[in-house]
């Protein structure tokens, strides 16, 4: 198994003829991902070619899902319109929206999570990479990549990763398969302060997923979901955590390119969420050198 | 971004929050008239506060020796002094650093009879996604400060987005900080008026603190915010024009304008290793393993990523440009960006800026033996590193502890 998605999941691309979503949605085609549609307003009935595939482009997430079956949805929609089309996504259904946008405003998501409570979507991002759950082929080909994440560094295996950055949840995808440890599935949640799973969601998880075996948590400055996370694993965790905290250095009250990456009011610093972690018995790597050999010294 | 207290008070009485009676002004001139016309309006007091993005005014101190940045006037000609002290000086605060920040704007308001001071603040709650109403009776000290110790005396309802804010929660609010009569219908009013204020205006924090009971001319009490502070959503700003003209370049880092230009994520610290990255975590994790191993970061330096050669050089320029920077890092991991145009990016900076500083630079991921291989055939003397450990080990080694 895996979490969240497998290399069946079919997928569709909001965004698809923009510069970004094109490219990464030739990535994912290249990295074996089953891209079933794209969306983009007003140019329903195109195609989108690259290398033999031909995606078919509709107007409406709607009419992609009922035609091609897709149940995930990846967002390149630009900020203004990024809300709407998370939205647009919820309303057709789908088991799971990725919004890679970076850059919507807080009062949108605000209203995004309101209008999607009750919905059987999961959100996750905004402002992340997405998830990649690596396949069997050679470099990890025939996986299930949804945003911008590079394919190629993965390795089919039994860690689980979840962080708020990008490329720090390459560094550790990086270190474990230059080490020949393989992973599960890898998410980015995003950098944002209002998005729509967190570590905890994410962590419970990989709990429960018997494909998982140990999972690496990369947190960083901000909020407090790195603490509700280390808090459940103190009182329910089966699983060696290994994990690391971003921003220990971070002058307090700036924004550290990650619209969430603030510490405001004395709350959010890396101390606190390096001292919770220590508290649930999460493996510490002193360095982000250090990830994954932290988590497999646990193993 | 942030705004002057004099900006937070324009937007918060679009909205209906009384304010005190008041102007900016630039000029001693301009000082000079807005008192006279307090003065002329009756106002017994003035009050001459220094607008500059930093806490602590009150207790600040010029440079030139005179004590306060905020100050009381009871005649025009008091009123005057103050300004000639205040206007094109620089104040230092426990904010602002020992190089403090030149005032160029004051505000010269009436000076309120205050009976009681409050506090009231609206933000995001991150723990729920919802806005968040945070109200006390203990107004006008440190608002964490209370959180701390006295916990129970702050009060908070949440707001559901779906239906916005009721005017029965505004009524909790105010019954909460022991409001009666006319008064409670004012708080009422007010809250509902800072409330809109965050969300249209799509603002982080509003925060006014004081939010004080004044004794108006007339006799009548006064619900009146006698200081503001409001933060903007820096990715909603496109959408507000009129705040967006709010900006004040002069309170912030003239590296991080310049950087801004480029789309360049950049804050400036005050070490002697600079660093390069790619990506807000690994740039933020940067820094940190620079102090691991002993070293001190100059800045925070987040290039996005797809870097192009452009944003590389203008990086080395805006790093350089910091004459307290005796090293360089470059990490970049490369996933999907080309480590080759990295590579070329930096031997083309390097050679146009004449580095004479020590580098090291640790590329990985897309490309990357061509990339090494650019930097190796460049013939610069720079310094290559295979882990980000490796790498920031020898950048602080080579600069020296």
């Amino acid at each position: 198994m895996a979490i969240l998605v497998t290399p069946q999941t079919k997928l569709l691309v909001q965004g698809i003829t923009g510069s970004f979503g094109a490219r990464h949605a030739q990535l994912s085609l290249d990295y074996g991902t089953r891209v079933v549609a794209g969306v983009t307003p007003g140019k329903g009935g195109q195609f989108f070619e690259h290398n033999g595939h031909r995606v078919p482009v509709f107007d409406t997430v709607s009419d992609a899902v009922k035609q091609t079956g897709a149940t995930a949805s990846a967002v390149f929609v630009p900020p203004p319109f990024a809300a709407d089309a998370i939205l647009e996504g919820v309303d057709s259904g789908l088991d799971l929206v990725v919004a890679i946008t970076e850059g919507i405003p807080v009062r949108d998501m605000i209203t995004v999570k309101r209008g999607m409570a009750g919905s059987k979507t999961r959100l996750i991002g905004p402002n992340c990479p997405g998830i990649v759950t690596p396949g069997e082929g050679k470099d990890s080909h025939g996986g299930c990549r949804i945003g911008i994440a590079p394919g190629y560094i993965h390795k089919k295996g039994h860690i689980g990763v979840v962080s708020r950055s990008g490329t720090l949840t390459y560094e550790a995808v990086y270190q474990l398969t230059v080490r020949g440890v393989g992973q599960s599935t890898c998410v980015g949640i995003g950098g944002d302060p209002v998005n729509g799973t967190s570590h905890l969601d994410v962590i419970q998880m990989f709990m429960a997923d018997p494909d998982t075996h140990g999972i690496i948590m990369i947190g960083e400055i901000g909020g407090s979901g790195e603490e509700e996370a280390a808090e459940w694993i103190r009182l329910n965790g089966t699983k060696p955590v290994a994990g690391f905290i971003a921003g220990s250095t971070a002058p307090p009250g700036r924004r550290m390119g990650h619209a969430g990456a603030i510490v405001s009011g004395g709350k959010g610093t890396a101390a606190g969420k390096i001292d919770a972690f220590c508290a649930a018995g999460i493996g510490i790597a002193a360095t982000p050198s250090d990830m994954a050999d932290t988590l497999l010294k646990m193993l | 971004m942030n705004i002057h207290e004099f900006q937070a008070k324009q937007l918060l009485k679009q909205y209906g929050v009384a304010v005190p009676a008041g102007d900016p002004c630039k000029t001693v001139e301009e000082a000079k008239a807005a008192s006279e016309k307090l003065f002329g309006a009756g106002h017994k007091l003035a009050v001459i506060k220094s607008q500059i993005h930093a806490g602590g005014r009150g207790k600040g101190t010029f440079k030139h020796g005179f004590q306060g940045g905020v100050k009381l006037a009871k005649s025009v000609a008091e009123a005057v002094t103050v300004a000639e002290n205040m206007l094109g000086k620089t104040l230092v605060t426990k904010q602002t650093g020992p190089e403090g920040r030149l005032v160029q704007t004051i505000l010269v308001a009436a000076a309120e009879d205050i009976q009681k001071e409050f506090y009231i603040a609206v933000l995001l709650d991150r723990a729920n996604s919802r806005p968040l109403i945070m109200a006390s009776t203990e107004g006008g000290v440190d608002i964490e400060e209370v959180a701390d110790k006295t916990p129970e005396k702050i009060v908070k309802e949440w707001v559901d987005p779906a239906v916005g804010l009721q005017p029965f929660q505004t009524r909790k609010i105010a019954s909460a900080l022991g409001l009666k009569g006319d008064l409670f219908n004012q708080a009422c009013k007010l809250i509902a008026g800072v409330y809109r204020t965050w969300w249209e205006c799509d603002a982080s924090m509003v925060e006014i603190n004081p939010l004080c009971i004044c004794l108006g001319p007339d006799g009548k009490q006064k619900l009146i915010a006698v200081d503001a502070k409001i933060g903007l959503d820096d990715n909603a700003l496109y959408r507000h024009a009129d705040i967006q003209a709010m900006r004040d370049l002069a309170e912030e880092s003239p590296l991080e304008v310049e950087a801004s230009k480029f789309s360049l994520n950049y804050i400036k610290l005050d070490g002697s290793i600079a660093c390069l990255v790619n990506g807000a975590g690994l740039a933020m994790s940067t820094m940190d393993i620079i102090q691991h191993f002993g070293g001190s970061p100059a800045n925070f330096l987040d290039v996005g990523g797809g870097a192009s050669k452009d944003q590389v050089a203008a990086a080395f320029r805006i790093i350089l440009s910091d004459s307290s920077v005796k090293g360089i890092l470059v990490n970049i991991f490369g996933g999907i960006m080309d480590c080759n145009v990295i590579a070329t990016g930096i031997v083309e900076a390097v050679r146009e800026t004449g580095l004479k500083l020590p580098l090291v630079v640790r590329l990985e991921g897309n490309n990357v033996a061509a990339g090494k291989k650019t930097l190796a055939e460049s013939g610069l003397t720079l310094i290559t590193g295979d882990s980000m450990a490796d790498a920031a080990n020898k950048v602080v080694q080579a600069v020296g502890r």
